[in-house]
């Protein structure tokens, strides 16, 4: 299986930055995909699948964040991330109760 | 080996495990585990974490939660309690810290919330309240547990805690506590009250206490020098097994003088009565030779369990120990709460100065359906036995006629469903302001017996909180004034040749008996434990000297110089021991 490792830089629009619900959204489509991916804002960065790590970033309307994606499918989680954050987290992930983080 | 100095409050030496209270109320406070307890410490936060998913599970499927802002709050909670690595951060700290469970999810989701709320975004530092909210669900499943083996004891333990509230205490199960330690607290405190009354050793004001027990220590709580030991070694606690020894020899000494009547040396009977809280203290007063209750504290009725309690609570309660004492006095006093501890129903607004606010009797007068419950439920037990009502905090003739016509009221109440009661029930008061002390003569008119209680009378008359550190020093029944005020009761009261007794700490004080005997006081009531001490005392001296010593006390003007003479006067008669 190769390794590949992608990056992208986006920038937080919706008003309430990485809070509550977005960051839930972003930590359940992080999970979909098996690269370890990481997201940084300024000097902290933080596991993209670990709600607290994303949550504790900070990351208000505005901010810039580095997402970093590292293993077999790293192209297409940039992708998703990309997605959701261009589209404001206006996306409706599957209902995500079961599924499991970390 | 950790020693701490605090104030010993009940006397009695306790070698036992520790069981730790927390306090939902404060911050956990920093324990220390074992290297070896530390598989055992993350297993309980893996199971806290476990039993609080469980429980979003159940209150999502539970209820059909439509609005999304809620749906959405306890996903993020769900979210949080599925990270690893929030559980990760958790359980590494109790590795490297060596720090129990509670004090890990305390201190790591302290630190998330702290983060949060230093960040300049209303949005995200909200997030803080989000983070205290699971630290509570996880707390209520980690403390949860704790709370519920303290009714299921099972071995005998030492009960350590910040502060113990009423309506812990009175959950315990009795038979395996063997001392308590706390933090909080002084001589008055409900703690205090609670261990003499069951003659259990108990050391308050233990600064830093939890932050050296473990759930593991064995712990000494010496009771006679306010000394707590926790993990001691070989040495220490082969003395102190010793020491215990000897402390129990002591005390069978004394019970040899239960069957002794107290009667001083030259012939005068003094009667000696117990003070309870619960039931099952009536049994200790007997066992301790005294000659009836003096005083039958209700609050526990209201404190504990989760209701106000009905009429059929009460009566239960009362029938218990009037059977128990078979026809000796049983004094019962009426609710004597402040509306501010009052855990239900009503909700009270906050109120500045509670000592001073509405409380007790106050209370009562204010809250009808709630005191007549207490009444017909004293007034049926009154049948079974010599049952005898108190109204405390009484301060005004005006209070007292009213509580005398609500009496009336319930007592009507009872002729009309033809249930009996007995009509001469004698009806006394609590002297405990200085209002009612000078008042004495008047009250007297209307009252068939009054009891001193000599702490809110000292509290009230010398506006001091003794548990107040910053004027506790103030806080002396030996002072003239309070002095004054007890001699104006006792005159009173003799001249309307009503009974007359004294139910405060000051009764039960060795070196206070023989200036209260000397005042003319016949009648002490104390906590059951401390009957036979008191007991000796009176036996071993005559009226005459009592007489001679409290002129003597009369003509003095400072406490300093009293507690001199009263100690004087003591040693002299009394055993080292004192």
């Amino acid at each position: 299986m190769s390794e590949q490792v992608a990056e992208t830089e986006v920038e937080i629009q919706n008003e309430e930055g990485l809070h509550l619900r977005p960051a839930v959204q972003f930590v359940d489509v992080a999970n979909r995909y098996r690269s370890t991916i990481t997201v940084s804002n300024g000097t902290m960065t933080a596991d993209a699948k670990s709600v607290m790590e994303m949550t504790m970033l900070a990351a208000t309307c505005g901010s810039r964040l580095k997402i970093r994606a590292c293993g077999p499918d790293a192209a297409d989680a940039i992708a998703a991330l990309e997605e959701l954050v261009a589209k404001n987290f206006a996306l409706q992930p599957k209902p995500s109760q079961t599924q499991k983080e970390g | 080996m950790e020693i701490k100095k605090g104030i010993a409050v009940s006397p009695g030496i306790a070698i036992a495990r520790a069981m730790v209270i927390d306090s939902k109320d404060y911050r956990i406070p920093r324990r220390s585990i074992m290297p070896s307890q530390r598989a055992q410490e993350i297993k309980r936060v893996r199971q806290a974490f476990a039993e609080a998913i469980r429980e979003l599970d159940r209150i999502q499927s539970a209820k059909r939660i439509g609005e999304s802002s809620i749906r959405d709050l306890f996903a993020v909670h769900m979210r949080f309690l599925r990270d690893k690595r929030f559980l990760k951060r958790i359980t590494d700290y109790i590795d490297k810290e060596l720090v129990t469970a509670e004090y890990a999810v305390s201190k790591i989701l302290g630190e998330i919330a702290a983060h949060f709320e230093k960040v300049d975004d209303a949005y995200i530092s909200e997030r803080a309240a989000d983070i205290y909210d699971i630290e509570r669900r996880l707390l209520t499943h980690l403390l949860g547990k704790v709370t519920e083996e303290v009714k299921h004891l099972q071995e005998e333990v030492v009960i350590v805690a910040h502060d113990l509230s009423p309506t812990q205490t009175a959950s315990f199960n009795k038979t395996f506590v063997k001392g308590f330690a706390t933090e909080r607290g002084g001589r008055t405190s409900h703690t205090a009250i609670i261990a003499r009354s069951l003659g259990i050793p108990a050391v308050v004001a233990l600064e830093g206490l939890m932050s050296c027990v473990t759930a593991q220590s064995l712990i000494i709580v010496d009771g006679n020098r306010g000394v707590v030991i926790i993990d001691p070694d070989e040495p220490t606690l082969e003395e102190y097994r010793t020491y215990a020894q000897q402390f129990i020899e002591f005390a069978q000494e004394l019970d040899r003088f239960r069957d002794v009547p107290a009667v001083t040396r030259d012939g005068v009977p003094i009667t000696l009565l117990g003070n309870v809280e619960f039931p099952d203290e009536a049994e200790v007063v007997l066992q301790k030779g005294g000659q009836g209750i003096g005083l039958y504290r209700t609050e526990f009725l209201y404190l504990y369990g989760g209701s106000e309690p009905t009429e059929e609570d009460h009566y239960e309660a009362y029938s218990q120990v009037v059977r128990v004492m078979a026809g000796r006095p049983v004094v019962i006093r009426t609710m004597d709460l402040g509306a501010d501890k009052l855990p239900h129903p009503t909700r009270h607004p906050h109120e500045p100065n509670p000592v001073l606010g509405l409380r007790s009797i106050r209370y009562c007068l204010q809250n009808l359906p709630l005191f007549k419950t207490q009444l017909r439920a004293i007034l049926r037990a009154s049948t079974l036995g010599d049952v005898r009502l108190m109204f405390p905090l009484i301060t005004t003739m005006q209070e007292l006629r009213q509580a005398k016509m609500i009496l009336r009221d319930v007592m009507e109440d009872l002729d009309e469903y033809a249930v009996p009661y007995n009509a001469q029930i004698p009806v006394g008061i609590m002297i405990e302001t200085p209002s009612s002390a000078l008042m004495a003569v008047l009250l007297a008119m209307e009252s068939d017996f009054f009891s001193i209680g000599t702490n809110d009378l000292t509290q009230y008359t010398l506006a001091v909180d003794r548990a107040n550190e910053f004027v506790s020093t103030m806080f002396s029944p030996a002072e003239p004034a309070v002095l004054h005020l007890i001699r104006n009761v006792v005159h009173d009261a003799a001249k309307a040749g009503i009974g007359l007794s004294v139910c405060g700490e000051m009764a039960s004080d060795p070196e206070f008996v023989m200036l209260l005997l000397g005042m003319g006081i016949r009648e002490l009531s104390m906590a059951p434990p401390l009957i036979p001490e008191i007991k000796k005392i009176v036996c071993s001296v005559t009226i005459e000297e009592c007489n001679l010593l409290a002129r003597k006390v009369a003509t003095m003007d400072s406490q300093r110089q009293i507690k001199n003479l009263l100690r004087d006067a003591a040693s002299r008669i009394l055993p080292v021991e004192y």
